[in-house]
């Protein structure tokens, strides 16, 4: 092959390249770019502090807004988080430290298939295991069926992370008489723990986008509630709500509760980024020792 | 000083079987005198490593190796039912091929990280065990203004010996070093190498070393490994003057490594 023919195969790549992300990342701007155009000019004080209330209070313009929805989506996904993070740390260590365990094996399976499985069928397992038994729909049910979304997600992330980091920091606390629980708590998790951070917001946001889990479990509601034994409102939910409503004022609402919801996502990501930073400043040597390894394998 | 033709640590019949199918090493026997230096050699892939890890039961982690034979330290057998690997590692410590620093703890913390975490927190004792052991590890002059710097801060010479330090904190009777100047410069190994010499005053050393000059530089007693077995034991003045076995005798003149 001749230089000039290596060089059209090369730009011709990048070019492919280049065109294949446009073609990924474009569409991506224009729905953030729709959402904010049509949504803007929802968000205003009345927004954020009212009730929904019925359709008659938005079609006669007396105040409304969407702050049972923001106040439900955290709260349901904060006690989501709380439910799924010992559960999901535990699965991933021992899917990574104890991989000879009985149970590794059979967890990495559930993992798989839990991190596969329709979202809606997380909030029928609540439906069945939570609603069914306590009587009724509640925002606890529904961070049950959200914390179900995220336990694969945080296993999965936790379990990668910690294989990556380097075997000899294992070695090394052992080596010092250290029991093997001390030398996962103490010295490999700590080493992996931007990485493992990263996993659980990459959940809490995932979760806080999901509205088919919460259909059957939080069920919604119109008005503000703070009790989680009650029915709760929760904004993916209200978006498709308010999306099929036939009242033109709440289709507006709805573009204003996306803007929110997309920046919900945003910040979490943008948090989770900022956390990285500060601590990969810390691990970037044991990073670089793991690639030391690999390059004398 | 004690005895040093007391036998403190001794194999017997040793051998590593990976897979249950081959022999990292098989059926070796050997004896290791208390504070002396003792070096294996060989050619890579020999099993001088795999018979090192199985001195302070490195290979309980790996499914694939199993242990034979008897590992003796002061007479009793490390490998018995009831004895528990993290005392044995806690009186056969180990220092690695490369420098291991926990890269986010502060010098200081690194060396006390093997009594910090297991519930010695008494601030006196600590500085007492960090001081001393920077001081065997012939560290301490050059760090004792920074203890706080993170370990990762350190040039790898300096990150080795702080390795060694942190070995030293918890006073092990018996110290393995698997190739640990290998990735070191030659001023680096030529501190490493001294401060070995210190060292066996305070404890018994096992060395694995792929350069033959370091085990004439540092060791008393010198083990050649070939494929497996352990061809050949003596004092290294007589094996490196004097070999016996015919594979040494080539080994040592160059006709393989």
């Amino acid at each position: 092959m001749n230089l000039q023919l290596r060089y059209f195969r090369g730009n011709l790549l990048q070019w492919g390249t280049v065109f294949l992300t446009a073609l990924v990342v474009v569409p991506l701007l224009i729905i953030i770019l729709f959402i904010v155009v049509n949504g803007f000019s929802a968000l205003n004080l009345d927004f954020f502090t009212q009730e929904l209330g019925s359709p008659a209070r938005a079609i006669q313009g007396t105040p409304t807004g969407l702050v049972a929805s923001i106040v439900g989506t955290i709260i349901i996904d904060t006690i989501g988080l709380a439910i799924a993070l010992p559960f999901g740390l535990a699965t991933g260590i021992l899917m990574s430290e104890f991989p000879e365990h009985p149970f590794a094996s059979i967890a990495r399976i559930l993992v798989s298939t839990l991190n596969g499985m329709p979202a809606v069928l997380m909030g029928l397992m609540a439906y069945a295991l939570v609603v069914k038994n306590t009587g009724g729909f509640s925002a606890f049910s529904g961070a049950v069926a959200l914390s179900f979304i995220m336990i694969p997600i945080i296993a999965r992330t936790t379990e990668s992370v910690l294989r990556i980091t380097p075997w000899v920091l294992r070695e090394v606390g052992l080596s010092l008489g250290l029991p093997r629980w001390r030398v996962t708590f103490s010295l490999v998790i700590p080493a992996a723990r931007a990485g493992i951070i990263t996993g659980i917001l990459i959940a809490f946001a995932r979760a806080a986008g999901e509205a088919a889990p919460l259909l059957l479990t939080s069920f919604g509601n119109n008005y503000l509630t703070l009790d989680i034994s009650e029915p709760m409102d929760s904004l993916p939910q209200r978006l498709y709500s308010l999306a099929i409503s036939p009242y033109k004022q709440w289709h507006v609402l709805g573009w204003g509760g996306a803007i929110i919801l997309l920046l919900f996502v945003i910040i979490t990501f943008f948090i989770g980024k900022m956390v990285n930073k500060q601590l990969e400043k810390n691990s970037a040597r044991l990073i670089n020792i793991k690639q030391e390894e690999k390059g004398n394998e | 000083m004690s005895d040093s033709t007391e036998i403190r640590m001794e194999t017997k019949g040793l051998g590593v079987l990976y897979n249950k199918t081959h022999y990292g090493v098989r059926n070796v026997s050997l004896q290791f005198y208390n504070n002396q230096v003792t070096a294996f050699i060989g050619p890579s892939g020999c099993g001088k490593t795999t018979f090192l890890r199985a001195l302070n039961r490195m290979h309980d982690l790996s499914p694939e190796a199993q242990v034979e034979g008897q590992v003796l330290l002061d007479s009793e057998d490390i490998y018995a039912p009831q004895v528990d690997a993290v005392v044995v590692r806690r009186k056969i410590g180990m220092v690695f091929q490369k420098p291991t620093p926990f890269p986010t703890k502060s010098i200081y913390d690194n060396v006390a990280a093997g009594l910090y975490l297991v519930g010695i927190r008494k601030r006196e004792i600590l500085d007492e065990v960090v001081e001393r052991s920077l001081r065997n590890a012939a560290l301490w002059d050059e760090v004792k203004d920074r203890l706080n710097h993170p370990g990762g801060s350190l040039s790898g010479g300096q990150q080795q010996r702080l390795s060694i330090a942190r070995a030293l904190a918890v006073e092990p009777e018996v110290l393995l070093m698997d190739e640990p100047t290998s990735s070191l410069d030659p001023n680096s190994t030529r501190s490493v190498e001294e401060l070995i010499r210190q060292l066996k005053d305070k404890v018994t050393i096992i060395i694995v070393t792929h350069n033959m000059q370091q085990a004439i530089r540092v060791s008393d007693y010198t083990a050649f490994f070939y494929t497996g077995d352990m061809v050949e034991f003596g004092l290294t003045k007589e094996l490196f003057e004097n070999p016996k076995h015919p594979k040494t005798q080539e080994y040592l003149s160059g006709a393989f490594s």
